[in-house]
């Protein structure tokens, strides 16, 4: 299912072999790994690779918007284990009309303020965050701006309205 | 500080008779001086105890990410001026490098060793206002205006190879943006040679203070653990004893081929970060009198005609060139489809620009995973539980620039 050069990374084998089904596929890219986690099982996968893989921190978690392909939204997590120098990223699916997946604020307190400005900028819920609100709109802001059918310009409070 | 609402009694428990602890809420910014721009926290406070701090973050916010996704792939390296603005170069490299291993373009090793010693200078400038505004937090003065000296020169020498004084804009996909100005090296030596004793006066200036060493030592202390857990990267977290930098752990432009010590106190106190801060400054001037001494031959930007501006002569005198240089003013150049992500230490910690490209002229999405945005979640951590007096020195320590939080 895995490209081999992704199955020979020890990480990878390691994280089949805690649940296969978890995966759904991956790339190995200009020497970035990247592997697809099902949606529902992101927070038991990031708990795995805390705990017996040493990724102890989150460098970052962001979305990318595939609009108007369907599934609309990919959660990315880069995750970085710095006692075994070793970088991996994670992405998630969700469909535009149901965005939302698992807080790993449980695994990374540090994912707090980014998946809160994912929410704020992107719409995606994250159930089980502790605080989940807008972190750099004004509170009473309508849409949310990164997505790709948000204007860049002719919104209400733009300054060229065109 | 401002008094925001009134005072609120505790919980019945704690009564509301004499010498009774009262809580009070406390508003602190978003205009103070000593919150460094435009941060707003939220302070419970117990007697001068505080008992939670909650940041808040955003005015700053101008959309940057969104307006890239609106511009040409070599105009974005102007927005990444902007998120953190003591750290242009950095970043310039930052977003270059990843948009390069997108392209998978080869830097020549000329252009590589002058971004290093750009970076380096810009590590020693953001270095220097760091420790002038913490300094004057804690109410040492004189170290303000030293630092501020000698950032002055600093400026003076990116104004000379770019024109400008902080939006420098001169690390460009496929190398630099100009010949380096003639005399670059005479200026960039007489400098940074003279840096190891100005640090010896700030160092004797702030050593020998102890109202400086008291506030700092023993204060807002926190363990790796829980650092990296929270997000933090960079300086905080050499003081409290992990030794991992990114130009050593994952070293890019040609780094590796440089001799320096990454500095690391295993305190995690204020002082701590101070004393690695200025260590740094004195591993970045050796990378940059290494660099200096021996900048290799050859040329500033890479072999990649549909990326880089062909030279003016042989525009005016080669069609292909013309054509070359048509093309990317008119439309830019397109990056093949994927997605990159390429670290960099800042003075800050780590950044690393996110791309994702879809095969156009433009990016489809640029992440800036920014240090201080990471390193500001630690502010709760830091605060609560200590005095609020102590704060100020905690807020200090973190060393954040609130364009790099809000972008």
């Amino acid at each position: 299912m895995l490209p081999e050069a992704l199955g020979a990374i020890e990480t990878v084998s390691a994280l089949e072999a805690f649940n296969e089904a978890a995966v759904t596929g991956g790339e190995l890219s200009r020497g970035e790994a990247l592997l697809w986690i099902r949606r529902e099982k992101i927070a038991e996968v990031c708990l795995f690779l805390r705990d017996e893989r040493k990724f102890e921190r989150l460098s970052g978690l962001t979305v990318i918007d595939r609009h108007p392909i369907e599934p609309r939204f990919e959660v990315l997590y880069l995750l970085h284990s710095v006692s075994r120098n070793e970088r991996l990223k994670l992405k998630v699916a969700l469909p535009g009309d149901a965005a939302d997946v698992a807080s790993v604020t449980g695994v990374w307190p540090g994912a707090d303020w980014y998946e809160r400005e994912a929410f704020d900028l992107f719409g995606v819920r994250f159930t089980g965050h502790p605080d989940l609100r807008r972190i750099m709109m004004p509170h009473d802001w309508e849409g949310h701006p990164l997505r790709k059918d948000f204007p860049t310009h002719g919104h209400k409070y733009s300054y060229r309205n065109d | 500080m401002n008094v925001q609402g009134n005072t609120v009694p505790t919980d019945p428990q704690s009564g509301g008779g004499a010498g009774a602890t009262r809580r009070m809420t406390l508003n602190m910014g978003p205009q103070h001086p000593s919150t460094h721009g435009v941060l707003r926290i939220l302070l419970e406070l117990d007697g001068e105890t505080v008992l939670s701090a909650k940041p808040d973050i955003g005015f700053l916010h101008t959309g940057i990410e969104k307006q890239a996704e609106a511009l040409g792939w070599q105009q974005v390296v102007t927005l990444t001026d902007r998120v953190d603005y003591l750290a242009n170069l950095s970043n310039n490299l930052a977003y270059c490098l990843s948009v390069e291993k997108l392209l998978g373009l080869e830097i020549p090793p000329k252009a590589q060793w002058m971004r290093v010693l750009l970076t380096e200078i810009t590590r020693i400038n953001s270095h220097l206002v760091w420790l002038g505004t913490h300094a004057l937090d804690l109410g040492a003065m004189t170290v303000f205006f030293y630092c501020f000296r000698e950032r002055e020169e600093i400026l003076k020498l990116f104004e000379m190879f770019s024109g400008q004084r902080l939006m420098t804009s001169y690390i460009r996909i496929g190398g630099l943006a100009l010949e380096p100005p003639l005399g670059w090296e005479k200026a960039v030596g007489g400098f940074i040679r003279g840096l190891p004793s100005k640090i010896d006066e700030y160092e004797n200036l702030l050593k020998s203070n102890p109202i400086f060493m008291q506030r700092t030592q023993g204060v807002g202390k926190l363990s790796v653990e829980k650092l990296l857990a929270l997000g933090v990267t960079g300086p905080m977290v050499r003081a409290a004893g992990l030794s991992w930098d990114i130009r050593k752990s994952e070293p890019y432009s040609s780094y590796e081929k440089f001799d320096f010590t990454v500095p690391v106190e295993p305190e995690g106190d204020v002082y701590a970060r101070y004393l690695v801060r200025m260590r740094e400054m004195r591993e970045s001037q050796k990378i940059v009198v290494q660099a200096l001494e021996g900048m290799p031959e050859g040329s500033i930007k890479a072999d990649a005609p549909h990326v880089v501006l062909p030279d003016r002569e042989k525009m005016k005198t080669q069609m292909e060139a013309l054509i070359y240089h048509f093309k990317i003013v008119t439309e830019g150049f397109r990056v093949p489809a994927g997605e990159a992500y390429v670290p960099v230490e800042s003075p800050r910690g780590e950044i690393g620009f996110y791309v994702v490209s879809d095969g156009t002229s433009k990016p489809h999405r640029i992440f800036m995973r920014t240090p201080s945005f990471g390193n500001l979640q630690s502010l709760p951590a830091l605060f609560e539980g200590n005095l609020i007096s102590d704060s100020i020195a905690s807020l200090g320590s973190m060393d954040f620039v609130l364009g790099d939080v809000d972008r």
